[in-house]
């Protein structure tokens, strides 16, 4: 069920600001792709691109093609909300909502979706949380407010929420920028078991932790600010952080520039 | 491990074709029009009621039809959308309608007094069947009532968000604040009654050979009232925008605090405390009640707002209402679209002002 | 001088304090001799006889009067006040939310004189209709029975009323619905929603306290007002649930329509029934505010 992405062309702009030029790249099935480079190079608005995420913003537009197993997303006659509940996203902040408890959260996707028989929900809820594994820092606490979690189990329990809806690709936006050592390392760890089923693509800051977790890197860079970010160079994680083709790459990973 | 695919049966999560369809717009306008046609036939046709009633149930025809049509092509989710769209638009239009209906009749019917006689003249031995007559009276009255009101309430009103600012703490600042949030929702009319008891049946007696005496300064007390907790408000926003270092840099040159409020705080915010300001007055000039209740209204022209009856416009409008005389509606009219002129007119510029303020 | 100035400035935030204070106690102190003047309960009678020998009045009909009319102007507004909050928070563009949300800011500084003025000579008529299609079609209901005359009844009363307390509940409820954190949003679109489904998962719960203590503002302003009420209703001392037919009456609207024939004890019934008004609001709005300072204090905390 996890599915290929394809980009090609892809530009986004806040209104007339380009942000990203022409990225292509192709992601396989059942991988983790990493995506690094200095702040403000787009990364982030690419990420926003495969899910429709971009287009939410003011005055934000879209040019190119984006294909999930051969659909191009940007089709006129496409569903965004398919689009979104097929490619599930995790945001920097953990964002649960205020006013739910881990439960509602957990089953939020499911209720929009039409789900409402308890039992059903009560085992997608379960199966979600545990897959996040976080179900047995909440199994005796469900009914209480989500928010009162610390960071890094809240961002489980976003997660929980995302893959609660079966997604096929999920997108993770630098998920662990707010946590601490040990809850990053949960969710790193969680990365490799979700990996079986799902497409993951993650932005990241920590190239280690693009080192650690990958199967492909994507670097991208700006020239200077005010220009749009470009991907330099795309490869095996292995490649890049071993042997990059690129100079710029190599200045990146070994810390001379960004 | 799998995940849930299998164990929810039923329910496509993720539908492998993304692609949907739209309801077309066409579509969407033939429904309108149907609903309708439809509704002019139900309604006409069985002598329901007027256009009126075609209208409201051929968008409930329309409503239901469009709910339909969307669900069959697009999905429930998607018609639910729609609908609470069209819903969300529907709201606006409907309270835009007598917001243009004052504004029309405002300007219609008041035109038809508008002229100099009307602001040169007083209701002064103007009987039933006199077409004349004017809101001079009550134009001076508003504008020494208003104007006293503010003498007393801003100095009042600054220094109390100046005290919550600069120098409350604890307990009873906390009460202070939420007591005056408390006050802003006072009705003018109790005001009005306060200063009945206190100032006119009670302390104005001293001053008149114990017989109580309305008059237009009793009509400030009662709008100062009623304007003070506005302008606390406002004005400790507005203190509060001024930057920490601005004092701090005052006190580091040794400058007493009191000092540094006066000289540096309070002319930095100074803008924003007239905005605050000219809305609390636009509110009190508009306020009838309170006059009604302890300035008496009066015909004739009393400069002198600590003696005697005065009127106001605001009051005139009410008084010339409830006049049986065929040419007090015009009147009234008339007073109504120069209250309202010279209301909006304050709002206005207070807002444009506040707008500058927030760019530099 | 510095000591000075803080005592004055200390004084003057005690005002407030006081001047609250101080109204119970001069409206009570007049109050009482009217009320022990009067030979009827005060509370129970429906009628308002205060300048008579034997005063005879009594706060229940204007009591109900008045709550009426403000449930049925709430009934009527918050929906439409809270469609147009979302409205100009999340469905139009931000060239048309700002001039119209301004508009709306206007519509609160319009005097209440105004409304009453227009809801009588104006407003009346289309109502007046309506209500002789509502009797002629329902009135095998209570709420639209009755013969007539139609007009000056509760439903224009409540309407005018609905119309002045709609841009306060308005320009509240879009503040609150604007400060919806974008990240919950983000995460209810990101989760497949559409843009109504994200309104009911993000912004309405985030938004609740907010809109509840909105509506109660919007309730204290209602319950209050006078001169709009005064020249809308039809001003009949009775306990009916008829919407349509003349009649209705309100605390506030009676002491501005009999206040100007009030001998001394009249004055002291009238501020009688003030106080009464008085408590009220006061009632209400420390709801409200104690609401709005409950979730100020949540929202800073989780900041």
């Amino acid at each position: 069920m996890a599915k290929r992405i394809e980009a090609s062309n892809v530009s986004s702009y806040y209104g007339s600001f380009k942000a990203i030029d022409s990225i292509s790249m192709t992601v396989e099935p059942k991988t983790i792709t990493a995506l690094i480079g200095p702040s403000g190079c787009g990364k982030s608005t690419f990420l926003r691109s495969i899910n429709r995420m971009h287009e939410v913003l003011p005055n934000a537009r879209i040019e190119g093609r984006l294909t999930i197993d051969d659909q191009n997303i940007y089709d006129s006659d496409v569903d965004v909300t398919a689009v979104r509940r097929m490619i599930g996203m995790v945001f920097q902040r953990p964002n649960p909502f205020p006013t739910m408890s881990i439960y509602e959260n957990v089953v939020a996707g499911l209720k929009l979706n039409g789900v409402k028989k308890k039992s059903l929900l009560d085992d997608a809820a379960e199966k979600s949380l545990k897959s996040a594994n976080l179900w047995d820092e909440v199994k005796d606490r469900l009914a209480r407010p989500g928010a009162g979690l610390s960071g890094g189990q809240q961002q489980r329990l976003c997660i929980a929420r995302t893959i609660a809806v079966q997604p096929q690709v999920v997108l993770m936006d630098e998920p662990c920028s707010a946590l601490d050592p040990i809850s990053t390392l949960a969710i790193e760890d969680l990365m490799f078991k979700l990996k079986d089923q799902f497409t993951i693509i993650i932005v990241t800051h920590n190239m280690q932790q693009a080192a650690r977790v990958s199967d492909k890197t994507g670097f991208f860079s700006i020239e200077k600010t005010g220009d749009p970010g470009r991907l330099i160079e795309y490869d095996d994680t292995q490649k890049i952080f071993s042997n990059p083709a690129e100079k710029k790459t190599e200045d990146y990973i070994t810390g001379r520039f960004g | 491990m799998s995940l849930l695919e299998k164990e929810v049966p039923g329910v496509v999560m993720t539908p492998d074709n993304i692609r949907s369809k739209k309801l077309p717009w066409a579509v969407d306008l033939g429904v309108a029009v149907v609903a309708l046609i439809v509704a002019a036939a139900v309604v006409l046709g069985l002598g329901l009621g007027n256009w009126v009633l075609v209208v409201v149930v051929g968008i409930v025809f329309y409503l239901a039809g469009m709910f339909a049509a969307a669900t069959r092509v697009e999905g429930r989710r998607s018609a639910r959308n729609r609908l609470w769209k069209t819903l969300i638009y529907a709201a606006c239009i409907l309270a835009i309608l007598p917001l243009a209906s004052v504004v029309w009749t405002l300007v219609s019917k008041g035109a038809a007094r508008l002229d100099g006689e009307f602001f040169g003249t007083s209701m002064n031995n103007i009987g039933a069947r006199d077409p004349n007559g004017g809101a001079y009276h009550a134009i001076i009255g508003t504008l020494e009532q208003v104007g006293l009101a503010t003498l007393m309430a801003v100095p009042l009103g600054v220094l109390g968000a100046i005290y919550l600012v600069e120098y409350g703490r604890g307990k009873f600042a906390l009460t202070v604040r939420f007591f005056v949030d408390v006050m802003t929702g006072i009705p003018s009319i109790v005001a009005g009654l306060f200063i009945l008891a206190f100032w006119v049946l009670i302390v104005s007696p001293w001053f008149n050979n114990g017989t109580p005496r309305f008059s237009g300064f009793a009509a400030s007390l009662a709008l100062t009232v009623l304007m003070l907790p506005t302008i606390v408000r406002s004005t400790e926003e507005m203190l509060r925008l001024v930057p920490g270092p601005l004092r701090e840099g005052a006190y580091a040159l040794g400058v007493p605090q009191w000092k540094t409020i006066v000289k540096v705080v309070l002319p930095t915010a100074l803008p924003g405390i007239v905005t605050g300001v000219m809305l609390a007055v636009a509110r009190a000039a508009g306020e009838t009640a309170p006059v009604l209740l302890v300035a008496g209204g009066a015909a004739a022209i009393n400069f002198d707002p600590f003696a005697g009856n005065q009127s106001s416009l605001a009051l005139y409008v009410y008084q010339q209402a409830g006049d049986a005389s065929r040419f007090a509606p015009e009147r009234a009219w008339t007073a109504a679209l120069t209250l309202v002129a010279l209301v909006l007119i304050l709002t206005i510029a207070a807002k444009l002002l506040a707008r500058r303020n927030r760019l530099t | 001088m510095e000591t000075g100035f803080r005592a004055l400035s200390t004084a003057a935030g005690a005002m407030v304090l006081v001047i609250i204070v101080a109204i119970a106690i001069f409206l009570i102190s007049k109050a009482v001799p009217a009320l022990q003047a009067n030979t009827e309960n005060f509370l129970s009678y429906k009628a308002w006889f205060p300048n008579d020998a034997e005063p005879k009045f009594g706060i229940a009909a204007l009591a109900f009067g008045t709550v009426l009319t403000s449930i049925i102007a709430l009934i009527v507004a918050v929906p439409i006040a809270l469609g147009i909050a979302l409205f100009l928070s999340h469905y139009a563009p931000k060239r048309l939310a700002n001039p119209l949300g301004f508009i709306i800011d206007l519509l609160a500084a319009v005097p209440s004189v105004v409304f009453g003025l227009w809801g009588r000579d104006v407003f009346r008529v289309p109502v007046q209709d309506f209500s002789v299609w509502l009797n002629k079609y329902f009135s095998w209901l209570p709420i639209f029975g009755g013969d007539g005359p139609f007009g000056r009844s509760i439903l224009l009363g409540s309407l005018v009323l609905a119309i002045m307390v709609l841009p306060i509940v308005t320009s509240l409820s879009r503040e609150v619905f604007q400060q919806t954190p974008l990240m919950n949003e983000e995460a209810a679109l990101a989760l497949g929603a559409t843009k109504w489904e994200m309104i009911r998962t993000a912004v309405v719960p985030y938004g609740k306290p907010g809109v509840i203590a909105a509506i109660m503002l919007g309730l204290g302003r209602a319950l209050g007002e006078t001169i709009a009420l005064a020249l809308t209703l039809g001003i009949v001392f009775n306990i009916s649930f008829n919407l349509i037919e003349s009649g209705g009456n309100s605390i506030a609207a009676n002491i501005a329509n009999t206040f100007g024939e009030a001998n001394a004890t009249g004055r002291g019934a009238l501020i009688a029934s003030g106080l009464v008004l008085f408590a009220i609001t006061l009632v209400v709005n420390m709801a409200a505010r104690a609401i709005i300072y409950r979730r100020r204090e949540f929202r800073d905390s989780a900041a």
